[in-house]
């Protein structure tokens, strides 16, 4: 009888067309993309957290306790290549949202291939990079630097290796049901997801490799 | 919008609107707002790292400052062109959101910077431990 309230124009009626667990009757006014939304909002908790991760770097970061420094350790070459890998890879979910927008399966999961292909580089190059700096002795526990390069770095990886899981698990969904309302939805989620994973790491490179080898 | 007048409007606006409202999920993208996006985050890339590894600025402050002027940059560019961000979606409440999370950051990193840099500053081994002026005053004055 909860439903009453609703439409009170035709209590009988309403209570009988309406399922019990419907929050949104039609003619009450609710956000069109409140996914959009509530995902943003993640997206903006997660940035809390990588703000608490840059502001111990840049405590940190000049704490080398007679370790080595990052001058000493960071090859800009590879965080080059590295940051083309993860900028090419946005390009491609781009197209890969357009081949979204006009309905087709196959260019979509195409586009989203090449862009795992891409995170998948990115991944390896910094897992490459990371074996390095450990085998050099370069680990976690080596300074207070080191501890809060490999964590916050970390994190943007760990970010990446589930935004590709999600990846794969989204396009297993899209090749069994298709463009479906639902599987767009979570396309457009990924994509915030994969665009904002870009943006942190324009941080990551400018605030940890680039000034850290100056 | 019927297919005649949807491809009338294709040859230079890039299919971006569809007009079919529930077929379809999220802002709109043009192929154009990538484009410019990628080539401006790719000039925006080029430029700090060439600067660096050619050692361009010999002043490390300007070098910094000159850095993070080209990430906030390039930040801007990809919420634009890449997040598609602009005071309109979700009734602004995407905007304002960011807004705050925005003063929020800042207030975060420049607040532990400055505090921990006084802090160092002040508990430096060696350095003398600053004592208020008033008990500066030679010889003891009890009254």
């Amino acid at each position: 009888m909860s439903d009453i309230r609703y439409t009170p124009g035709a209590a009988g009626a309403a209570s009988a067309a309406l399922p019990l667990r419907q929050y949104h009757p039609a003619h009450e006014p609710h956000p069109e993309n409140g996914t959009a939304l509530g995902f943003w909002l993640y997206l903006m908790s997660d940035c809390l957290i990588f703000a608490a991760l840059f502001a111990t770097y840049g405590v940190l970061g000049r704490s080398y306790a007679a370790g080595p420094t990052g001058a000493q350790l960071f090859d800009l070459t590879l965080v080059a290549i590295n940051t083309a890998f993860l900028l090419l890879s946005s390009i491609t979910f781009g197209f890969a949202m357009l081949r979204k927008q006009q309905n087709d399966v196959k260019g979509t999961l195409v586009w989203l291939a090449v862009t795992g292909f891409f995170g998948l580089c990115f991944l390896g190059l910094e897992l490459y990079e990371f074996a390095h700096l450990i085998h050099q002795g370069a680990t976690p526990q080596r300074s207070a630097f080191l501890s809060a390069f490999f964590t916050l770095v970390g994190t943007h990886g760990l970010h990446v290796t589930f935004g590709l899981i999600w990846l794969v698990v989204l396009m297993v969904q899209i090749g069994k049901h298709g463009l479906i309302h639902e599987n767009k939805r979570r396309l457009m989620c990924l994509s915030m997801f994969w665009h904002f994973l870009d943006v942190v790491w324009i941080g990551v490179f400018t605030f940890v490799y680039l000034m850290g080898v100056l | 919008m019927s297919a005649a007048q949807h491809t009338a409007h294709a040859g230079h606006d890039h299919h971006d609107d569809h007009g079919d409202h529930h077929g379809d999920v999220g802002p709109h993208s043009s192929l154009r707002d990538y484009t410019i996006g990628f080539v401006l985050s790719v000039i925006l890339t080029a430029i700090p790292f060439w600067l660096v590894m050619a050692k361009v600025i010999a002043d490390r402050n300007t070098a910094v400052l000159v850095l993070g002027a080209f990430a906030v940059v390039q930040i801007l560019v990809h919420m634009v062109y890449f997040l598609h961000m602009n005071g309109k979606v979700e009734g602004g409440w995407t905007m304002l959101s960011t807004i705050f999370t925005v003063v929020f950051v800042a207030i975060a990193i420049a607040g532990t910077l400055w505090v921990m840099f006084h802090m160092n500053a002040n508990m430096m081994p060696g350095h003398p431990t600053p004592t208020p002026p008033t008990h500066e005053a030679p010889g003891h004055s009890t009254p």
